[in-house]
């Protein structure tokens, strides 16, 4: 069992004790590693019903079998899953950057924590050393503060680093988990699990060796991967990153613009990536073992935010930018800096901010409600305000913080008809009344509104299907997408690389094989990512969320695309949602209620929690 | 007898290195059969975001780590290799400490110094070099690097004003 490091560490943060446990070989080939593996520690030890930030709710984190190895984008990543505080179901988020090689090579696989420290404290894990020291200094700054904190203390530069912000300490909902300064484990507010344990950071370094199975196989894979990150595959993340979404999106009128009040920005092209290449770009960096790096790290060169610097991607570009309806880069570019600076997760963030524009803008909150901010769709200084009351949670930044689904409830009004959520969790920049595919992916995602738990945004700009229709067979789509970005995150390889792989199952079998040596067959493994995908379904299903929760935003269903365009009248009707719903859930062998039946978990291997939906059926 | 001048070493690019540390990888397997940073003779740093750099033996031509060790464990080789007599290394560290780029190392387990050797007894050349996605390491001399110096600042100094020149013409 090579490339794992065959342990997983339990951390009781209460009473300060820790052991290990073997992970067998049994459980690996089962649930492969990162969200997997994550999951399955988290139903197995989690109770039913528990609130996210009581003691008892575990928080994970995991690396892949890949983790620490040289294979290109597969040796960086790492995940947290716990109990998502945004939609009361399962949350997970996975980032890349060193932090996961240095757990990995500290001789880990996964650690578990629970209980509550007393006062602030970051963990210290180096080697067979774990160590909670105290936080009390770090509480209240930053994550790439914290992070320079640390290695100043510990005396060690290549410790590595993931904290939280003040988001995080104040259990925003919105919360993320930032290791290496710039990445963000970012998503369903993971944040606010690890505050509400009065940790701050987890601390890395590791010094043990990781080895593979059959390196001759495993370096002719990492040559033929190295070639082809070089092509045309990775070809877009390389150059002008993913930032050139936003022209291709706003052809198509596919970009979510101002709340969903358009889907065509027309200002698109003043933050246009090329413009983003020419004037702020100032490196393209990689992180560990990856070999299409693709890390756009932008700079403010003069005005009032001379000297930020942050990555920009296409999606906290669109949440600051089309998303409130601002064209100015500076201000989005500040935006994405103070997000990582409070630990807030950047999409959630530019989705709360939308949101409050839009009740503004249809009066329905006014300069008096908002701290005296003048709240208009594309006010980028209304837009830094907003951030600086959201992420130190101060006036109507309380208000706000966790979420639009919440604020929705505080505000009433009907303005839950303009949060633009799934499950909690806010959308992405992807505009769902035209992407019918990804709608049903998102509307089935178990982690709420987000377009990476099955990518289908690809298939429908691309034309593989028509993007407009609602038709029998999505379901099916939806399905093996699903499975192969549970493998992704479970492997954990980068999202960006998954063009590079030609034939996802075969090579992603080769590849497992050629680094543990457990030669898994390529049905096993096809097995893991629907075996992962119904674990996460299962722990949804306890924790009390229905059909009625996999559905889409009010405005996705009942306000169709006004520009003129290649995209105008479309819209998802609760006929087409619930046709794409019935046809998925037969496609994964779920019931009409999306429950997973028996036969599919005797199927799945996961009897074991036969009781979440026997309790249900009864 | 070779020139001085001829000494070769692995020089990275600080325009192309993106901090991705393939190249630790490289050579910790090609050395050792094991990915670990802490047994590889290049490493990188990465100071911030955007300053990234790998760094490694540079095969000085007066070696401060020579110098250094109080045992004679160290000399240097008519090539430029350092060479290491584990017998009489103690792992005191005086020469880590000497050198200027943290190009010598402990190693966690001999428990004494190790430093490049260029991959010398690989018919392949270098590992780390071999491996770069980015092609921002490569094998030079330090003539080698002043010409490249020298070109770049021509280029600089001619290419300059012709560029200014087109898009002033350009804007009219």
């Amino acid at each position: 069992m090579l490339g794992y490091a065959g342990r997983i560490l339990y951390l009781d943060l209460t009473t300060g004790k820790s052991y290990v446990e073997k992970l067998n070989e049994e459980t690996a080939k089962k649930y492969i590693g990162g969200i997997g593996l994550g999951m399955h520690l988290y139903l197995t030890k989690s109770k039913k019903g528990i609130d996210p930030f009581c003691p008892e709710n575990p928080l994970v984190l995991s690396v892949g079998p890949l983790t620490a190895t040289v294979f290109p984008t597969g040796g960086n990543g790492h995940a947290f899953i716990s109990k998502s505080p945004a939609t009361g179901g399962v949350g997970e988020s996975v980032s890349h950057g060193t932090f996961g090689t240095e757990l990995k090579r500290a001789g880990y696989d996964a650690v578990v924590i629970t209980g509550k420290a007393e006062k602030p404290i970051y963990l210290l894990i180096d080697d067979d050393s774990v160590e909670l020291r105290d936080a009390s200094k770090l509480w209240g700054r930053s994550p790439s503060e914290v992070e320079d904190a640390i290695k100043e203390e510990v005396g060690d530069f290549y410790v590595r680093v993931a904290a939280i912000g003040v988001a995080g300490e104040k259990l925003t909902k919105i919360a993320c988990i930032i290791n290496d300064k710039t990445r963000a484990a970012g998503r369903t507010g993971l944040g606010a699990v690890m505050g509400s344990k009065n940790l701050k950071a987890i601390a890395v370094r590791g010094t043990n060796d990781v080895t593979i199975a059959k390196p001759e196989e495993f370096f002719s894979m990492v040559k033929e991967f190295h070639e082809r990150m070089k092509g045309p595959a990775a070809q877009k993340y390389r150059t002008t990153g993913s930032t050139e979404n936003l022209t291709i999106q706003n052809n198509l009128s596919c970009v979510p613009t101002r709340n969903y009040n358009n889907s065509h920005f027309e200002s698109a092209e003043n933050i246009s990536s090329t413009i983003i290449n020419q004037h702020y770009v100032a490196k393209i960096i990689g992180c560990n073992s990856c070999a299409m790096r693709c890390e756009h790290q932008a700079i403010i060169k003069d005005g009032p935010y001379k000297n930020t610097m942050t990555r920009i991607e296409y999606d906290n570009l669109w949440a600051f930018g089309p998303n409130c309806g601002v064209d100015k880069l500076n201000f989005i570019i500040k935006a994405a800096e103070r997000c990582n600076y409070y630990g807030l997760d950047a999409q959630s963030t530019g989705g709360i901010i939308s949101f409050i524009m839009d009740c503004y803008e249809k009066n329905i909150l006014t300069k008096e409600n908002l701290d005296g901010i003048d709240a208009h769709f594309g006010n980028a200084s209304a837009m830094l305000a907003l951030i600086e009351k959201i992420g130190k949670r101060e006036g109507i930044g309380t208000t706000f913080a966790d979420g639009v689904k919440i604020a929705a409830t505080k505000i009433g009004n009907k303005t839950e008809q303009l949060a633009q959520h799934i499950k909690g969790l806010e959308v992405t920049g992807y505009d769902l009344r035209c992407l019918k595919t990804t709608a049903l992916g998102c509307a089935v995602s178990f982690r709420g509104a987000d377009h990476n738990r099955s990518g289908a945004a690809t298939i429908d700009l691309r034309g593989k299907v028509d993007r407009l229709k609602a038709e029998p067979g999505r379901g099916k789509i939806i399905k093996e997408l699903e499975d192969q970005y549970n493998l992704i995150d479970s492997l954990i390889i980068c999202k960006n690389a998954k063009g590079t792989f030609y034939k996802e199952y075969e090579e992603m079998t080769k590849l497992y094989n050629a680094t543990t040596g457990l030669n898994i067959t390529q049905q096993e493994l096809e097995l893991a990512g629907e075996r992962i995908q119904t674990l996460a379904k299962l722990i949804n299903t306890r924790e009390g969320l229905t059909r009625k929760d996999d559905t889409l935003p009010w405005k996705v269903m009942n306000q169709p695309i006004t520009d003129d365009g290649p995209s105008k009248g479309a819209v998802v009707t609760k006929n087409e949602l619930d046709l794409m719903l019935d046809d998925y859930y037969q496609a994964r062998g779920y019931d009409k209620q999306g429950i997973p039946t028996t036969a599919k978990l005797e199927t799945l291997g996961l009897t074991e929690h036969l009781t979440i939906i026997t309790k249900k059926e009864a | 007898m070779a020139k001085l001048h001829e000494r070769k070493f692995v020089s990275a690019d600080p325009e192309k290195c993106v901090g991705c540390q393939i190249c630790e990888y490289a050579c910790s397997y090609g050395k050792e059969r094991a990915f670990n940073p802490i047994k590889s003779r290049i490493r990188v740093m990465r100071e911030n975001q955007i300053n990234n750099l790998a760094v490694t033996c540079r095969f000085c031509e007066t070696p401060s780590c020579v110098a250094a060790c109080p045992r004679g464990a160290l000399s240097q080789t008519i090539n430029g290799n350092i060479i290491l007599e584990k017998e009489n290394c103690t792992g005191c560290g005086w020469c880590i400490e000497a050198c200027d780029y943290g190009a010598m190392m402990l190693h966690p387990e001999t428990k004494t110094v190790y430093s490049c050797d260029l991959c010398k007894f690989r018919s392949d050349g270098p590992q780390c070099v071999k491996w770069c996605p980015e092609e921002a390491l490569t094998v030079v001399t330090s003539d080698v690097l002043a010409q490249k110096a020298r070109l770049s600042a021509i280029k600089k100094l001619f290419q300059t004003p012709g560029e200014t020149r087109n898009q002033q013409t350009k804007e009219t």
